[in-house]
């Protein structure tokens, strides 16, 4: 069985407050941030190795990004992906959710006879969850979102869906794709020796050029979205600060928790 | 627009047949063939297995036929015949960028016997409901509500088309979006119209709400945005209010269904339904153990607050992951944010930074979530937080507390 895990390398959180937009397409200037394998993307890789150590299933990494965008495949590579592939281009720049899918989809057509497509449930930059229902669509197969458990019988998967309040058993015939939440599995940790094996490691490129989609359905001119204005919102400030006897607390709180219009 | 059959690669194995919602397909001869009444909804195409069916959808329609999409519509979310409240404020949002725009707002109702429901959604502010009632429709599915959603769209060529971000709406909406090929802008706080353009513009935080960004879908329709739950006011309801409804007529086949819904599993303990409740009361680490959290959850019972867990909590096994709130977790915006003993990691804060109102209780002044704190108490929690309990119930006996 082959399984395609679909990752992003997105910038560290913490690390926010430096980043700076083009002015004029109001997208993010990625250069010189910080850069972490999505942390959803990290349960998707560590379920697609947890099946491959059960059961020998292929599994192939691969993300749409810029060259440096390697260094998130080394690391999926290190967890025991048997190959890792860089979907990288100029054309594939200023892609919005629905072109990156197009992109995504061509390879995955490229790569041929996938069984299963793992995604994290979203993004931590974006957190739009788009990608992965968009994905389905495009390669016309089933999709489980927010899935926390998944068993893989032969040709068959049983998930178990979170939704808001409580969840559902869904059952699928292969192919499809599945989007995972965090509490599905603990990722492992790559050793010093699997990662200097992942470095050594070959990462194929694969620009527009590779893959058989039409030219308009990538990057900007594939994209139906335009941001049209970014801004940073006026940070939140420090109210009124309260000291005192706990009883006291109490009962000042009380007001606020009673009375919240008035405040 | 147009849908193809390649016989080359027709099998005659009927499975477009089971998977189309509306009959409009036929096996003759070992042959498919699509009948007049297609709606182009894309069903078959999902179901075939020989790749023998093409639909045609034009990426990039041409801008002359942008006009011909007209009104506002509502997916009107329902479980267990019951409305989400996110329906009824996304009424209340669409009510208003439909009157700017002069046009009609319509709420698209899917389920098993929820007609009843229709008056509602009026009162509410539709001037038209869209009804697919089948047994098959009961338990929200991606392809059988897609394929009925893309039908919509291709018969009633909506301008605008919102949808709830529960995990719902984030399952369909990007599925339908891929379909008909047009723009999608999810997790949107703020909705208007652009005076020169008429066009909608999506306003949605970015980046953990660092960064806010207004996208547009200037070329594609219909323009599809989920709305986060909770931000939107819900309009009053006018019972008096005139609506019409109209019936989708559907044959759904449960066989044509490939990823099936084969068990439900209720959490009664609405506790953990942290995105739609108006306070959360969330613990962090400062709780020190699991047993503890109980302060935390006296205080939510009191208040009828849903409770939340920052991630340590949650990683150290304190509470099940779909009570943590943040960057990992689940992004909230209540009324009311009560943060105990969470010291609000940058992680923690951008899921919980929209609250309207945050209360902080934190033995350190200089925490940082005591920093965007509306209130930030300098104490102990495992003392503040029980003495605030035992107030809210002492006042609720005097009959002073409406909550």
């Amino acid at each position: 069985m082959r399984i395609v895990v679909c990752i992003k390398q997105v910038p560290d959180i913490a690390e926010m407050e430096k980043m700076e937009t083009d002015p004029e397409t109001g997208n993010i200037i990625r250069e010189g941030l910080p850069a972490i394998l999505n942390p959803f993307d990290e349960y998707a890789m560590e379920e697609a190795v947890s099946w491959k150590e059960r059961n020998g299933d292929e599994v192939i990494a691969v993300t749409m990004g810029p060259p440096q965008a390697e260094d998130a495949l080394i690391k999926c590579l290190s967890m025991g992906a048997d190959q890792a592939i860089l979907l990288s281009d100029r054309q594939f720049a200023g892609s919005d959710t629905i072109a990156t899918t197009w992109t995504l989809a061509g390879a995955i057509r490229k790569i041929g006879d996938v069984d299963l497509v793992l995604c994290g449930q979203q993004a931590i930059d974006g957190d739009t969850a788009q990608v992965g229902p968009m994905l389905a669509e495009n390669l016309h197969i089933p999709q489980i979102t927010y899935v926390s458990r998944l068993v893989l019988e032969g040709k068959y998967i049983t998930t178990t869906r979170e939704v808001e309040d409580g969840y559902e058993v869904v059952r699928c015939k292969l192919p499809a794709l599945v989007t995972v939440v965090k509490g599905i599995n603990i990722p492992r940790v790559p050793t010093y020796n699997s990662l200097s094996e992942a470095m050594d490691k070959e990462i194929p490129v694969w620009g527009a050029e590779d893959l058989d989609i039409e030219k308009d359905r990538l990057g900007l001119p594939g994209s139906p979205t335009a941001v049209t204005r970014v801004w940073t919102p006026e940070s939140r400030s420090q109210g009124q600060v309260l000291r005192g006897e706990p009883s006291e607390l109490a009962k000042q709180l009380a007001e606020v928790l009673l009375n919240p219009l008035q405040n | 627009m147009g849908i193809k059959i390649i016989l080359d690669n027709c099998t005659g194995c009927k499975k477009c047949m089971t998977g189309c919602p509306f009959g409009e397909i036929e096996v003759i001869e070992k042959k498919a063939l699509v009948k007049e009444g297609c709606t182009l909804c894309g069903a078959c195409q999902e179901a075939c297995e020989f790749e023998a069916i093409e639909v045609d959808r034009p990426a990039l329609q041409s801008t002359a036929d942008l006009g011909k999409y007209r009104g506002v519509f509502v997916f009107a979310e329902q479980h267990d015949g019951e409305l989400r409240s996110c329906t009824l404020e996304l009424l209340g949002a669409g009510r208003r960028l439909a009157d700017r725009l002069g046009q009609e707002l319509a709420a698209v109702l899917l389920g098993d016997e929820v007609e009843g429901l229709w008056q509602n959604l009026v009162a509410h502010g539709a001037d038209k409901v869209y009804l697919a009632d089948h047994p098959t429709l009961g338990l929200y599915q991606t392809e059988s509500y897609a394929a009925v959603l893309t039908a919509v769209i291709s018969k009633y060529m909506p301008s605008i088309f919102l949808f709830g971000a529960t995990t719902t709406g984030r399952d369909l909406a990007p599925r339908l979006a891929s379909r008909v090929n047009t723009g999608l802008t999810a997790d949107c706080t703020s909705l208007e119209i652009e005076a020169e353009t008429g066009l909608l513009l999506q306003t949605r935080p970015a980046w953990g709400g660092n960064i806010m960004a207004t996208i547009k879908t200037a070329n594609d329709r219909p323009q599809m945005a989920t709305v986060r739950p909770n931000v939107m006011k819900k309009p009053t309801p006018d019972t008096g209010r005139e609506g019409e409804i109209i019936p989708i007529p559907v044959s759904l086949d449960p066989k044509g269904i490939k990823a099936r819904v084969v068990e439900v599993i209720k959490n009664h303990d609405w506790s953990v339904q942290i995105e739609e409740a108006e306070i959360v009361v969330a613990g962090g680490r400062g709780l020190q153990n699991a047993e503890n959290f109980e302060v935390i959850e006296s205080l939510a019972k009191t208040l009828g607050a849903a409770v939340g867990a920052s991630r340590p909590v949650v990683d150290s096994g304190w509470k099940a992951h779909s009570h943590q709130v943040g960057q990992t977790g689940k992004t909230v915006q209540p009324k009311i944010y009560i943060a105990c003993g969470i010291s609000g990691a940058v992680q923690h804060r951008v899921g919980m930074e929209s609250a309207d109102m945050i209360i902080a209780i934190n033995k350190d002044p200089d925490a940082p979530i005591m920093q965007i704190a509306d209130y930030a108490v300098v104490g102990d929690l495992f003392q503040v937080v029980p003495e605030l309990v035992k107030e809210l119930k002492s006042r609720r006996k005097k009959g002073e507390s409406a909550i």
